[in-house]
């Protein structure tokens, strides 16, 4: 079970003088469980990817498995596959629509055709999933805070019971305690639904403390593909189009060039942590070349 | 007096139902007292519905105070006769950069407001030319600003401001849309026209690493002034700033975490060089 791209090749305002191949002979595999982060500067193709996923978008050339199953073929049920493909947009606050906070989250279990009860179900257990308190479940959406709303809205798309959800900078302009909220809820989710997660993000400290693969695009191609430790060991690569790595893997490498024998692959504050006290345990007991 | 000052500022966004009767009321600011030097580089932090931005219209009249006062360059931003002076002392530049930019080439977007005050069309050239080349995109003066990326086009918003020669620059999470090299290139250009040009800055941000190097760091919360200090002084206050809602450098957490485990690292380390320089005393002094 997974998604799979094969040569997908997506061009904007194909036979005009404004051409542009925003995706280029994309090739992926996207597993079932796995937790994904997409990174790339502006216009590298990360959201023109994300839309091919669900079928918003189709390719120009190639073709998408969705288990096994050709999604352009003439047989196959795209509105099911946006139901188990779940979207959550940047500033998805904005598509709020309904009266209440409760109304909005059914709207999406409606339209896939279940009963009210049913949708009404799906909406309570997708709120309290993420953390809304229930005196709120009947209030106007639009009186909440950024945070909240947010929160609103990815239970919208968590209402429709999605096995892959896709969310595109979701912490975006979201204070640090709020930003920390979504991406706790979203890590819950794939711990205990083992749910597909790929995670959009310009915060290489996020991707870097929460996802197992790092799939980086470059000029609409799939530049690295790996583990965030393998993709960030290219950092200077990473610089040159526009993206960076987390401010610890910087000290590392700063400190080794120093002459501190450090372990460069850590990418998060823990993984920082433990390799500095490790290697200055080493000076301590006298096992370690020091030229400072 | 400084070039920006509020006394006892009060907002209140007021809600009413279809009669017209008071619904609900809530308080934005609440009596906010500060005083911003000329050429001071200024950070605002603050949570979501802390009161950043509503602090940040009243500098530009946008919004007008329920209580107290505030004065931009000694104008009260309350008198309707001040209010076009106030927002050329006072420029601000948003999140989005696509809803700042209006025209379809770089240059003439940037002339824009100039020409609106009937800034004589030699002038206007001038000061396009200046601005571009202070924020860096004077080789783009003739591209389309729809082609550029999401920091060249936050540059070009924040050249459309320098156009209008404002002594203080207000800028609301310029960087929350933009990828790292954007955030980069935003923040460098607002320190550079601190440094050079001597114009205040006013920086509203969610990303605690752009903060060290801003001269006065001020913390909200529920509409109230929290705190205020440098960067080292507030970002030694770690637990403090978590009630908050708010964060340190992941390289002040980190140093915080080797401090805990017995290694000699200072308090309040904000730069990575900070931390270099003391994990290799501690490494040459112990071995």
């Amino acid at each position: 079970m997974s998604i799979i791209l094969d040569k997908v090749n997506y061009v904007y305002s194909e036979e005009t003088a404004y051409r542009i191949q925003a995706l280029r002979d994309v090739n992926l595999e996207i597993r079932d469980g796995q937790f994904i982060g997409v990174i790339g500067h502006t216009g590298s193709g990360k959201s023109t990817l994300i839309q091919h996923l669900n079928g918003l978008m189709k390719a120009t050339s190639g073709t998408i498995y969705f288990n096994g199953q050709d999604i352009y073929a003439d047989d196959f049920d795209l509105r099911k596959l946006r139901s188990r493909v779940g979207l959550v947009f940047q500033y998805p606050e904005h598509q709020l629509f309904e009266t209440t906070i409760f109304d909005d989250v059914c709207f999406g279990p409606k339209n896939q055709g279940l009963s009210k009860e049913e949708a009404g179900l799906r909406a309570f257990e997708a709120l309290r999933s993420v953390g809304m308190p229930e005196e709120l479940y009947y209030q106007s959406p639009f009186d909440l805070s950024g945070g909240q709303k947010r929160r609103v809205a990815i239970a919208g798309v968590l209402a429709m019971k999605p096995e892959v959800l896709i969310l595109d900078e979701p912490t975006a302009g979201l204070d640090p305690a709020g930003r920390d909220e979504i991406l706790d809820l979203v890590a819950r989710m794939h711990k205990e639904r083992g749910i597909t997660v790929i995670l959009v993000s310009h915060s290489m400290e996020d991707v870097a403390k929460y996802v197992e693969r790092i799939i980086v695009m470059n000029q609409g191609a799939v530049m690295f593909d790996d583990t965030p430790r393998e993709v960030f060991r290219h950092y200077k690569e990473l610089e040159s189009v526009g993206l960076a790595a987390p401010q610890v893997t910087y000290l590392m490498h700063e400190l080794k060039e120093r002459g501190l024998l450090v372990n460069t692959e850590a990418t998060t504050v823990e993984e920082a942590r433990q390799s500095l006290m490790e290697a200055l345990a080493g000076i301590d007991a006298g096992h370690t070349d020091i030229h400072v | 007096m400084g070039i920006i000052k509020a006394k006892q500022l009060v907002h209140e966004y007021i809600r009413r139902d279809e009669e017209g009767n008071v619904e609900s009321i809530s308080t934005a600011l609440d009596h906010v007292d500060l005083d911003v030097n000329a050429g001071e580089f200024i950070a605002v932090l603050g949570h979501n519905g802390s009161g950043k931005s509503t602090l940040a219209k009243h500098i530009n009249a946008l919004l007008s105070p329920s209580e107290g006062t505030l004065w931009v360059d000694g104008k009260d931003v309350s008198e309707e006769e001040n209010v076009l002076e106030v927002r050329q002392t006072a420029g601000m530049v948003f999140q989005n950069p696509d809803n700042q930019i209006i025209a379809s080439v770089v240059e003439e977007d940037v002339g824009f407001g100039p020409e609106n005050i009937g800034v004589p069309t030699d002038e206007i050239w001038k000061r396009v030319e200046e601005s571009l080349g202070a924020v860096g995109m004077l080789k783009y003066r003739h591209h389309s600003p729809n082609k550029l990326s999401g920091g060249q086009k936050q540059r070009v918003a924040i050249a459309g401001v320098v156009a209008m020669q404002p002594k203080c620059i207000v800028l609301d999470e310029p960087t929350a849309m933009l990828d790292p090299n954007g955030r980069r290139e935003v923040i460098r250009t607002a320190h550079e026209l601190n440094r050079e040009k001597g114009v205040t800055i006013i920086l509203i941000t969610h990303y605690m690493e752009e903060v060290v190097d801003a001269d006065k760091v001020i913390v909200m919360d529920k509409g109230k002034v929290v705190m205020q200090g440098t960067p080292r002084e507030i970002f030694s206050q770690v637990g403090r700033l978590k009630e908050y809602r708010l964060d340190v450098p992941q390289i002040t957490i980190l140093a915080d975490l080797l401090r805990q485990s017995g290694l000699d690292v200072p308090v309040g380390v904000l730069r990575r060089e900070e931390l270099v320089e003391a994990l290799l005393r501690e490494a040459q002094i112990t071995g």
